[in-house]
């Protein structure tokens, strides 16, 4: 009972800074991410943050020390399977929202099986051939639900050239053009700031009835 | 003269246009394109015998490995 209290009281304290008017509305959020990488693990640390109700998260990978330049996982996490050291992590920061995990390869065929509940679909795989995968599958199966995807991260720095762009109901988070060709590979800032530019645009599609 | 359009760019249709003629004249040269014509996904297969209509809106997007 006590520690019911407790609970309760901190749930209602974390969410103090949110707008009443658009916090129901995010609290009854589901929010579908493929891939627990250097996207998809920012993705959801920003989305646990801003207290989405429910996150589905799937991820075939485990964790290497390679990940962690850019990925929100830990020293003694290396060698777990991304999505169960991604719940942990989540559950840390807010455990009042839910995280359902799948450690499980993504194709064609399971799309609609793990993240048909969702209200909107994140891709964050890391290869260019499961983007597109992803992409095709879900607007086959779902043309009315927006799917979020990132293409052109690699490298540093060109702020000036990361945008948002759209395509019916396909978002394209990037700068559309950085390849990881001759060694140039994702790195934290980047990564960081286009996983929350899908995070952000997540949000402004949830309230934009507000 | 009559268009198409290309990601909102105007561009000169032809007769035979297939997506194919149309990424040699865009000049995209990225593997991995998810395209839909006045909002059909358009499969890879197709990509050099579905013909393009005049007045089309294609839409091509790049996905870039990364992430």
């Amino acid at each position: 009972m006590k520690n019911d209290y407790i609970r309760n009281t901190l749930e209602s304290q974390f969410f103090t800074k949110h707008n009443p008017k658009i916090l129901p509305i995010i609290r009854k959020a589901t929010v579908g991410i493929a891939g627990a990488g250097g996207l998809g693990s920012n993705v959801a640390v920003s989305l646990a943050r801003a207290g989405i109700g429910k996150l589905i998260i799937a991820d075939f990978d485990k964790i290497e020390p390679s990940n962690l330049n850019r990925q929100q996982y830990f020293i003694e996490q290396i060698g777990m399977p991304k999505v169960q050291a991604l719940k942990e992590n989540l559950m840390k920061i807010n455990p009042f929202s839910k995280y359902e995990i799948y450690h499980s390869l993504i194709m064609e065929d399971n799309i609609p099986d793990l993240f048909g509940e969702a209200d909107i679909m994140i891709e964050a795989f890391d290869k260019a051939g499961m983007k597109k995968m992803l992409i095709e599958t879900w607007i086959q199966y779902f043309p009315d639900k927006p799917i979020i995807a990132a293409s052109g991260l690699a490298g540093y720095g060109k702020n000036e050239i990361i945008h948002t762009h759209k395509f019916d109901n396909i978002y394209i988070c990037g700068d559309e053009e950085s390849d990881l060709t001759n060694g140039i590979s994702p790195m934290a800032p980047r990564v960081g700031i286009v996983a929350n530019m899908q995070a952000n645009l997540v949000l402004e599609l949830l309230l934009r009835d507000v | 003269m009559k268009t198409i359009t290309v990601n909102g760019n105007l561009i000169e249709w032809q007769e035979n246009m297939t997506i194919d003629i149309i990424l040699r004249i865009m000049k995209y040269t990225f593997k991995m394109l998810v395209i839909k014509v006045n909002g059909e996904l358009i499969k890879k297969e197709e990509y050099g015998t579905k013909n393009v209509t005049v007045n089309s809106e294609v839409k091509i997007i790049h996905l870039i490995s990364g992430g």
